[in-house]
């Protein structure tokens, strides 16, 4: 893995093993301050972001931090980029100032796979359009092995907007490598059939009922319309099809727990009883992010 | 000028069916004899001991990029190209700068080619003015200028009215109308072949559907018109399904299908690498095999390259950013041998025919036949020679192939333009008085 972490297609099982594992090692303990480690001193992490994010880029900062290398931040705003260089000169100006690593989140599908062919240094993918974005597939799996033994005969539903998630195609990618049963449910226009044949396991539902039936977990998307060229679903209804409401747990498993990658439009996919019950681990979420993101930098510059 | 005799050959010309050993006596520009054991003790002698004579090559389909795109591609460069890709004849798409809607802009590309081009160029004009869909070029001044088709080639008329009405002075003026099929609606946003890898991969897809719309529009408006119809670059199984159909009826119906999407699958491609984005894109497994059985069937016409040179800062970018297209003269030959000829789908008298009499008849050219009284256009190949494309080696301005590297069995060997040889792929040796060097024999030009 020392070539960065481009997506979870491609990663075998045992090197996501060794991530999650590790992982557990950077859970801080509740309520106690995190240690500072100095395992990746001098090393410098640049986190280059095309797109805006909060808690990637910010979890990606701290999980440097943590580590005791040096975090860099740049948005897309503030770089030459927006003055009309091309995204390969840009990542050569930053390359050839010789950074350990460059966490990089993009708008276009495949544009860190298109770089790591023409870059020397490791690239580690924090989203890529509408294909991937591995950590937070791990930093998902972390959090169901939190409350559960194993991912094997788990059944999962994600539910929405399914093909413009890069959030799903990483988890579908993992889940399926661990041998999880995956239901994906949403608007056929969002859920086009191709999908059923990605991955072992997968199978598609485009009644919201049905698809949460026995589940163990309940995947929650963003309707993610800065990513539709067109109005694939009417907004209006989408809420009273594919939201998920308190009704929806008496068919789920009764341990089920419900998670989603934020932002939440609270309304818009998910109603706020369910963001905020007991059984949403959005939280858990964000703060196994920084833990996953620490075993990721570890292993790649460690 | 003088006399050019082509010794020992295998010549093969499907106007006259005629496939045999067989010399080619050319004086000055044109063909004088073709027949066994000919002799001229004046003429320089080619020998061409194991290779096909074939009549000259012609691409109806090229895009030069001149004027406007100099900087990928020029008539100049282009045509080197082709003549190293055994073209003689090359036909090319309006999308320039300006855009080729008027006379001024024909005349320029024929004034370029006269006075820079190894080969011919053929302009075909706009359908519309600035390719925009909206009103019409003026398409009897372009024929009276030199354009031997109308097209808005990567700018589909999506128009049904626009192209109704198109087709009917195309008719009055005995012009092919060529269509690039694409219906703009269903293919917005797609980068590759609608499928599971484009889902997989998070590219937005271009359905085959968004082709099939608009061949099947098209058709039922040839049939309304009358028109010449060509269907450009055809990449579907139901697009050729639609234009068997439509031949059968006895429709003045016309495709061309490309070397690229007869040899790589959309499965085939490398992730984001753009030298795999051009539209149509690679399609499916079960297309592919369709197009295959369409050339094998005679339902398609003519082999055509799309050549579309793109720089390599255009194509070294994000996949999405990237523009459509590849370069493709100079393999076009080795491939259709390759996956037409070798695995035993066509003859070679077949393969010569989709580049020469195919080509010709869609536009009514006329040229394609190798005999006695025709121009002296002649395209020597050999089917077997082995060797590797090296882009680097490449005659055009542009490198966007996903060819590089790949070995091939087959390859262009000696390209003649009114009696002139323009290209050879190993030097020839000057030899007048009938002493014949062994010039193309063996492995000479095994490193390609």
């Amino acid at each position: 893995m020392s070539r960065g972490l481009l997506g979870i297609e491609d990663l075998p099982r045992q090197e996501i093993e060794a991530i999650l594992q590790r992982a557990r090692d950077f859970q801080p303990p509740h309520r106690q301050p995190f240690p500072r480690l100095d395992t990746l001193r001098g090393k410098v992490v640049v986190n280059l972001f095309f797109e805006p994010s909060t808690r990637t880029r910010t979890s990606f900062e701290i999980a440097a931090k943590r580590l005791g290398a040096d975090a860099v931040s740049i948005t897309a705003a503030g770089s030459s980029l927006s003055k009309g260089e091309s995204l390969v000169d840009t990542l050569n100006t930053l390359a050839a100032m010789r950074p350990d690593a460059i966490v990089m989140r993009h708008a276009s599908s495949g544009a860190p796979h298109f770089l790591a062919r023409h870059l020397d240094i490791p690239i580690i993918n924090a989203g890529d359009g509408t294909h991937e974005h591995p950590t937070q597939a791990l930093l998902d799996a972390r959090t169901i092995l939190d409350r559960k033994p194993t991912l094997e005969g788990l059944r999962v539903a994600i539910i929405g907007d399914i093909v413009h998630s890069r959030v799903a195609r990483s988890n579908i990618y993992l889940l399926s490598k661990f041998g999880a049963d995956i239901v994906l449910c949403g608007p056929a226009p969002l859920v086009p059939k191709e999908l059923a044949s990605i991955a072992p396991g997968v199978r598609i539902e485009y009644d919201m009922r049905r698809a949460i039936e026995g589940a163990d977990v309940i995947m929650m998307l963003r309707v993610q319309l800065e990513r539709q060229h067109e109005t694939a679903f009417p907004k209006g209804e989408y809420f009273s099809f594919y939201g998920l409401t308190l009704d929806h747990f008496e068919l789920a498993k009764p341990d089920v727990f419900v998670m989603h990658p934020g932002p939440i439009n609270r309304g818009r996919e998910i109603s706020s009883e369910v963001a905020d019950s007991q059984r949403s681990v959005i939280l858990n979420q964000v703060e196994n992010g920084v833990a996953v993101r620490m075993a990721v930098l570890e292993r790649i510059l460690g | 000028m003088g006399k050019l005799l082509i010794k020992n050959g295998r010549v093969i010309d499907p106007a006259s069916r005629r496939d045999g050993p067989a010399d080619v006596l050319i004086e000055n520009e044109t063909i004088s004899a073709v027949g066994e054991n000919l002799e001229a003790a004046d003429a320089e002698v080619l020998d061409a001991s194991g290779m096909v004579v074939a009549p000259g090559f012609i691409d109806i389909h090229v895009h030069l990029r001149e004027p406007g795109f100099e900087h990928a591609e020029t008539i100049e460069t282009g045509a080197r190209a082709a003549a190293a890709g055994g073209f003689t004849r090359i036909c090319a798409m309006p999308n320039t700068n300006p855009v080729n809607d008027c006379a001024t802009v024909t005349g320029y590309i024929l004034e370029q080619a006269r006075r820079f081009a190894a080969v011919k160029v053929h302009p075909i004009g706009a359908i519309t003015q600035g390719s925009e869909g909206k009103e019409l070029a003026p398409i009897g001044t372009l024929k009276a200028a030199g354009a031997v088709a109308i097209s808005d080639d990567g700018q589909p008329v999506m128009n049904a009215r626009v192209m109704r009405r198109a087709m009917e002075l195309a008719r009055s003026f005995g012009l092919t109308v060529v269509q690039h099929c694409e219906d703009l609606n269903l293919s917005a946003g797609g980068d590759m072949h609608e499928g599971v890898e484009s889902v997989r991969r998070g590219l937005g897809g271009i359905p085959a559907c968004a082709e099939d719309v608009m061949v099947a529009r098209d058709l039922l408006l040839a049939e309304l018109t009358g028109a010449r119809y060509h269907v450009a670059h055809l990449s579907t199984k139901n697009s050729m399904a639609m234009v068997a159909y439509a031949k059968l009826r006895g429709l003045p119906v016309t495709c061309e299908v490309t070397p690229h999407h007869i040899s790589l699958r959309d499965v085939d491609t490398v992730p984001y690498d753009s030298n795999y984005k051009m539209k149509p894109p690679l399609r499916s497994a079960e297309d592919v095999a369709a197009l295959i059985d369409g050339i094998a069937k005679g339902v398609v016409d003519a082999i055509a390259t799309d050549h579309a040179p793109h720089t390599g800062y255009q194509k070294m970018q994000e996949f999405e950013r990237c523009p459509f297209g590849i370069i493709g003269l100079e393999t076009a030959l080795a491939i259709a041998l390759d996956r037409l000829v070798h695995p035993g789908h066509i003859t070679l008298l077949r393969l010569v025919e989709l580049f020469t009499t195919g080509p010709a008849s869609v536009f009514g050219l006329p040229c394609g036949r190798l005999a006695p009284g025709e121009t002296a256009d002649v395209t020597i190949f050999d089917a077997n020679l082995e060797w590797t494309y090296d882009v680097n080696q490449s005659y055009s301005k542009s490198k966007n192939t996903p060819f590089h590297g790949r070995r091939f069995r087959g390859a262009p060997m000696v390209t003649i333009v009114d009696g002139k040889v323009v290209w050879s792929r190993v030097p020839l040796a000057r030899s007048a008085g009938g002493a014949a060097p062994p010039v193309l024999s063996g492995a000479a030009g095994a490193t390609g």
